[in-house]
């Protein structure tokens, strides 16, 4: 039987643990990263599932800071004509029919895992990304607004009229049907936020909480398993990304 | 079975004329509507982000059901082997394909992007029912062409039964996928039911056949081709027994959602609110379009005369279009329940009725398909012989006989059949009563 001798020196012992210990570190720091985002050149993927948890406790009537900064991030502008202008983005005032009590919620495209709008468009202009966000492809939207018949949340928009400097990263155009995208190009670029849950936290009110729901570790997933959250129209069986808490 | 009607292609005459500047006139409101909504954006029309789908649907779906429903009167004759209206097989699938076509170019112009119709045309979600109906209607156009070919075509006659009963069998399905694009809407509670497809399947035989029967009262006046008193007395038939169809499908409709809690608010909403659809769901469709035809069909001598079953074909038509406007728009105005047990305010009309005014556009728009299946209709039958030379009581008649036994052969010079066909057509007006029934 051959022997294999091993010539071991101090120097070339350090290296080699160094190494050993990098090798058996970095996927798992790799991984770590990959959970709570991806590189702005790579697709998207399941391994994320975005979305979004609303407080109801921590949303205050009065404030209406989400709604403004989803305008000026798309671009949205206000023609003065409430039925068919734009939102993405409202805050829904709910009173308790039997106790009174009222509160304020965003309510928005509830990014399903099986959404209607997705199921009903003729042309596939309405899709879900592998990362769980529900998009308008505005090149193939005909504009024949059944997705707005069929979403059970009416988050959806037509636009209505000509539009003027849209911002580049929504493209927004006469004719198509639009939604709340979860700030996608916010996704991409690895920001990981939206504009709706920023301006919350800056108001110091935290209602909306931003994150990925497949990363255990993320905030959003603590919180869901943590916190007893609704659903809205649960009924349905969409499994939707954006849940509510204090309901 | 021998077709042994006599067509005729028809002359330009002032009836002609005076219908064709009015389905030109229609149609040039319909494009200057388009070029309108093209250049501004549907914020001038009545629909909204709430009631996305308004009156030039209800146009279109109309057109798009009465194109179904007037083929009915074709497939009585080669499907349901009834050969007294066979001479009215062209023309039933000609107004078809008018209809038919004067609908989908409303849906199409109403399109946000109707430039982008050749995405449609290419990229298909065969989960979507509408892009089901993009085979359903254009397969629908080739299927009635080539019925039309076998009627046309004295050698292919003896195919028509086939072909109509293939024809009549899309004609079903298409009218289900039309009833479908409501009918799975889950998100919405006037729409969630299986019940709307047979419930459209009624209205557009119940249309087709008063649409039929209008077309053959101006044909009886303006063009001088007779109708008898046998067509109106079948056309009375048929109009009872599909008002009576389009009823009890409504009445079970709308028991289905009574018994079913959830959908109280809906059904009080549409049926014991004082609001616009609840008066057009009683005031139009069941009073003055079932109610008031209803009374003309059995008044004694209202329904023998042509005028009479006119005029209820004229309120069946008012009635349908009632009925499916309400559907349609009540359907989108009634406010969704996210939040059971709450109620809710937004700045998006959440918890409240969805206003809807149509506007004149719209009308223009849905108006411009009615002149285009006008137009089609006319031009049509000033090129072709679609058209048969009378519909008196005799030619009917003389539909229903079968042909003689080809063992008689030594019969076959014209002058016989001349005679024979007197002599039978003699026979048949004094039979006529049973054989009507």
């Amino acid at each position: 039987m051959k022997k294999y001798k091993i010539k071991l020196d101090r120097r070339s012992f350090l290296k080699k643990s160094g190494m050993l210990g990098m090798a058996t570190l970095a996927p798992g720091v790799m991984l770590q990263e990959l959970a709570h985002g991806r590189a702005p050149d790579e697709p998207a993927s399941s391994k994320n599932r975005w979305g979004l948890l609303i407080d109801a406790n921590q949303c205050s009537e009065e404030c209406n800071a989400c709604v403004t900064a989803c305008n000026e991030e798309h671009g949205i502008e206000d023609f003065g004509r409430p039925t068919t202008d734009t939102q993405y983005i409202r805050k829904l005032k709910l009173t308790n029919e039997s106790s009174g009590e009222s509160l304020t919620i965003p309510m928005m495209c509830q990014h399903c895992e099986n959404p209607p709008c997705v199921d009903v468009c003729p042309t596939g202009a309405s899709f879900i990304r592998a990362d769980g966000i529900v998009l308008v492809n505005k090149h193939t939207c005909i504009g024949c607004r059944y997705c707005m018949m069929s979403c059970p949340y009416k988050a959806r928009s037509f636009i209505h009229e000509n539009l003027e400097n849209q911002v580049p990263h929504t493209p927004r155009g006469k004719g198509c049907v639009e939604s709340c995208n979860l700030c996608v190009h916010k996704v991409d670029n690895g920001e990981n936020t939206t504009a709706c849950s920023e301006a919350c936290s800056k108001e110091g009110h935290q209602a909306i909480l931003f994150g990925d729901i497949n990363d255990p570790d993320s905030e959003i997933s603590k919180k869901l398993n943590k916190y007893k959250t609704t659903e809205v129209r649960s009924d349905l069986g969409l499994n939707t990304a954006v849940r509510y808490r204090g309901i | 079975m021998r077709d042994k009607t006599d067509y005729v292609i028809v002359e330009f005459s002032k009836a002609i004329l005076i219908y064709g500047l009015i389905a030109l006139s229609l149609i040039g409101l319909g494009f200057y509507s388009f070029i309108t909504l093209e250049h501004e954006g549907h914020w001038i029309t009545g629909m909204n982000n709430q009631v996305v789908w308004g009156l030039p649907h209800v146009f279109a779906i109309f057109l798009i059901i009465a194109a179904s429903g007037v083929l009915n009167i074709a497939s009585i004759s080669s499907v349901f082997n009834i050969k007294m209206y066979k001479p009215l097989g062209r023309l039933s699938a000609l107004l078809a394909i008018c209809l038919l076509t004067g609908g989908l170019i409303v849906l199409v112009l109403d399109l946000g992007r109707p430039d982008r119709l050749i995405v449609a045309m290419t990229t298909f979600n065969f989960k979507s029912i509408f892009a089901w109906n993009v085979f359903l209607y254009s397969g629908f156009m080739a299927v009635v062409a080539l019925y039309l070919w076998m009627m046309f075509e004295a050698r292919y006659n003896k195919f028509i039964g086939k072909v109509g009963t293939f024809a009549f069998a899309w004609r079903v399905t298409l009218t289900t996928g039309t009833g479908s694009i409501f009918a799975f809407l889950v998100a919405k509670e006037a729409y969630n039911g299986a019940l709307l497809a047979p419930l459209f399947i009624a209205l557009s035989l119940l249309v087709g056949t008063a649409v039929f029967y209008k077309i053959l009262f101006w044909m009886d006046r303006g063009l001088d081709i007779p109708m008898g008193s046998e067509i109106v007395k079948r056309f009375r038939k048929l109009l009872i027994y599909f008002i009576f169809t389009v009823f009890y499908i409504t009445v079970l409709s709308h028991l289905t959602n009574l018994y079913v809690t959830k959908n109280h608010g809906y059904e009080f909403f549409l049926l014991f609110s004082l609001n616009t659809y609840s008066l057009l769901f009683w005031g139009c469709q069941m009073i003055i379009g079932t109610l008031f035809p209803l009374l003309i069909l059995y008044n004694k001598k209202l329904s023998e005369s042509a005028v009479g079953i006119l005029y209820a074909s004229i309120l069946v038509l008012f009635g349908g279009f009632t009925m499916l406007y309400v559907i349609i728009i009540s359907g989108q105005a009634f406010p969704l329940d996210l939040f059971p047990g709450y109620s809710e305010s937004s700045t998006f009309y959440d918890g409240v009725e969805a206003a809807y005014i149509p506007s004149v556009y719209e009308l223009m728009l849905g108006l411009g398909g009615v002149g285009i299946s006008a137009a089609i209709y006319l031009f049509a039958i000033m090129v072709l012989d679609f058209t048969p030379k009378s519909l008196d009581n005799d030619a009917i008649a003389l539909a229903g006989i079968p042909d003689p036994e080809p063992k008689i052969e030594e019969n076959k010079e014209e002058p016989a059949d001349e005679e024979s066909k007197e002599e039978l057509s003699e026979e048949n007006q004094d039979n006529k009563q049973p054989k009507a029934d």
